[in-house]
């Protein structure tokens, strides 16, 4: 077992881990005070379930492509190439912060209308079930993997964060949008409770950043850096057209949709954040945060009411991001079509894109239905009135 | 005995209390309120869309006096509170009929 790699990654799996922090206050900063229990609380239990299913099923379904492996029995001891094996219990538990950050990207676009509990059933489906089968193609031993087939999902992009975003559009078609968003025959702003608490957040998710993309390496070797580097070019570069394109749009930069910037390039850049250059890197984060302003207004007007932007930044980036490979990528044998490689690498991006799209939204929508049908998704109208926290938890968040 | 209520910009509170202060006046109570008066409130953005801000964050001062002082009181309020812009506040003022020091029971204008 080689020491430094297997550290490295531990030390990548918790700043991923502690990636949860930053989407429950995000999240939490996003909505109205009278939902930030309910919302820090499915951002607090996720990563449990996230664990239990993981560890339970979804595990060996995801790397062993069946039942070997549950309850993380029967395992190798060393995973990885030669000179960089890890333990694999630092493997699983990196695996199981990406599954839990899959997980929780839902929790804030269903946001201020979901009951906690089909919020809690849908979550350990998720993990158990549907993202290790895609996981299992794309990241696995499965058929579309870089390896068998030659899909540039580097750190997940679309085994991430395109996952979490087609199941978090699933969700709102499901619940329908909150109350008041499309009064008055009109769409009305609904705004946040801390604009502090969502920059803390979107802080922690920057730096959490540093461990999902660098980490994904699986070694602490001369590509970290790079990565590192391009993570952060990526991230920038959304961020400033971002703020750029909603100051000319709306005569202010508007600094909710700054933050979601910085994420949408975050998301972008997963996917390539190995194989494309640092320009690369930052010409995908400037086309990030743009994209990212007109998905916001897309889904508002389309009826898609999404308080916390989970489908502009991880489900239209985390698509958008996967395709950008096949244009940008720099890698021998693996040239995108600004690097003379053709268009075999667009097609292979679009396969996996369009392979998780169809396994992902269809299967969502069908747990989300179903769930509706046996416990129910939406809150009452008096309670989502009142608020979830009093209704659903029992507790508000600031008490005097 | 008069009471006058002024409805402030928040951030004139310390500057009039502080001119108060120096010409002398028997107590002070202030309260944060939310109001509109004829501009009807303002528009912020969230998330690339304009929202109403109906109810504008402004401070009430409510001080009761006798009717010697009033005129100077309304003066000095006027004075810091005005910027010349829309929303710079009301004042109103009332006749006081009685007024008890919880303390003594005293009444009248020896208790204010």
């Amino acid at each position: 077992m080689n020491l430094l790699d297997t550290m490295w990654v531990l030390i990548a799996g918790l700043l991923v881990f502690f990636m949860n922090a930053g989407f429950a206050f995000v999240e939490s900063g996003f909505v109205r005070t009278k939902n930030v229990v309910n919302v820090l609380a499915k951002n607090f239990i996720v990563f449990a379930l996230s664990t239990f299913a993981f560890w339970t099923i979804g595990y060996s379904v995801m790397f062993y492509g069946g039942f070997s492996a549950i309850f993380y029995s029967a395992v190798n001891s060393l995973v990885g190439p030669e000179n960089h094996k890890i333990s694999e219990m630092a493997f699983f538990f990196f695996q199981l912060a990406f599954a839990g950050t899959a997980a929780t990207i839902v929790s804030g676009a269903v946001a201020e209308r979901i009951k906690f509990m089909a919020y809690i059933v849908f979550s350990l489906l998720l993990v158990a079930v549907i993202y290790p089968i895609v996981g299992y193609f794309l990241w696995g031993p499965g058929p579309l993997s870089r390896a068998s087939f030659g899909f540039i999902d580097f750190a997940g992009s679309t085994v991430v964060h395109s996952i979490g975003g087609w199941e978090a559009l699933a969700g709102v078609i499901v619940l329908g949008p909150r109350l008041g968003k499309y009064s008055g025959g009109k769409i009305n702003a609904i705004p946040g409770h801390s604009i502090p608490l969502a920059t803390l957040g979107t802080f922690i998710l920057w730096l959490g950043w540093f461990g999902f993309n660098p980490g994904s390496e699986l070694a602490f070797d001369e590509a970290v850096p790079l990565i590192a580097m391009n993570t952060n070019l990526a991230a920038i570069a959304a961020m400033l057209s971002a703020t750029a394109v909603s100051w000319v749009k709306f005569k202010k930069p508007d600094y909710s949709l700054m933050m979601n910037g910085l994420l949408a390039g975050l998301v972008a850049i997963t996917a390539g954040c190995y194989d494309v250059t640092p320009v690369g890197a930052f010409l995908i984060g400037l086309m990030a945060g743009v994209l990212l302003i007109f998905g916001v207004g897309f889904f508002d007007r389309i009826g898609i009411d999404d308080p916390v932007g989970a489908t502009s930044v991880h489900l239209l980036n985390g698509v958008f991001g996967t395709l950008m490979v096949g244009f940008f990528s720099a890698t021998d044998g693996m040239k995108g079509l600004f690097y003379g490689g053709g268009t075999a690498q667009i097609v292979k991006q679009l396969t996996g894109i369009g392979f998780t799209a169809l396994v992902v939204f269809p299967a969502s929508l069908i747990i989300w239905l179903i769930i509706r049908m046996i416990l129910g998704v939406r809150v009452s109208e008096k309670e989502e009135i009142e608020g979830l926290d009093v209704g659903e938890m029992g507790t508000e968040a600031y008490n005097s | 005995m008069k009471k006058i209520e002024a409805i402030i910009r928040p951030d004139k509170l310390e500057a009039i209390v502080e001119r108060l202060s120096e010409l002398g006046y028997p107590g002070l109570t202030y309260t944060e309120v939310h109001g509109h008066g004829r501009q009807k409130g303002m528009k912020e953005l969230f998330r690339g869309r304009e929202y109403d801000i109906k109810f504008i964050p402004k401070v009430k001062i409510e001080i009761v006096v006798n009717d010697s002082k009033v005129e100077d009181i309304i003066d000095t309020i006027v004075n810091i509170a005005s910027t010349g812009q829309i929303g710079d506040g009301k004042i109103f003022i009332t006749k006081i009929e009685d007024a008890i020091r919880v303390r003594t029971k005293e009444r009248g204008e020896g208790a204010i």
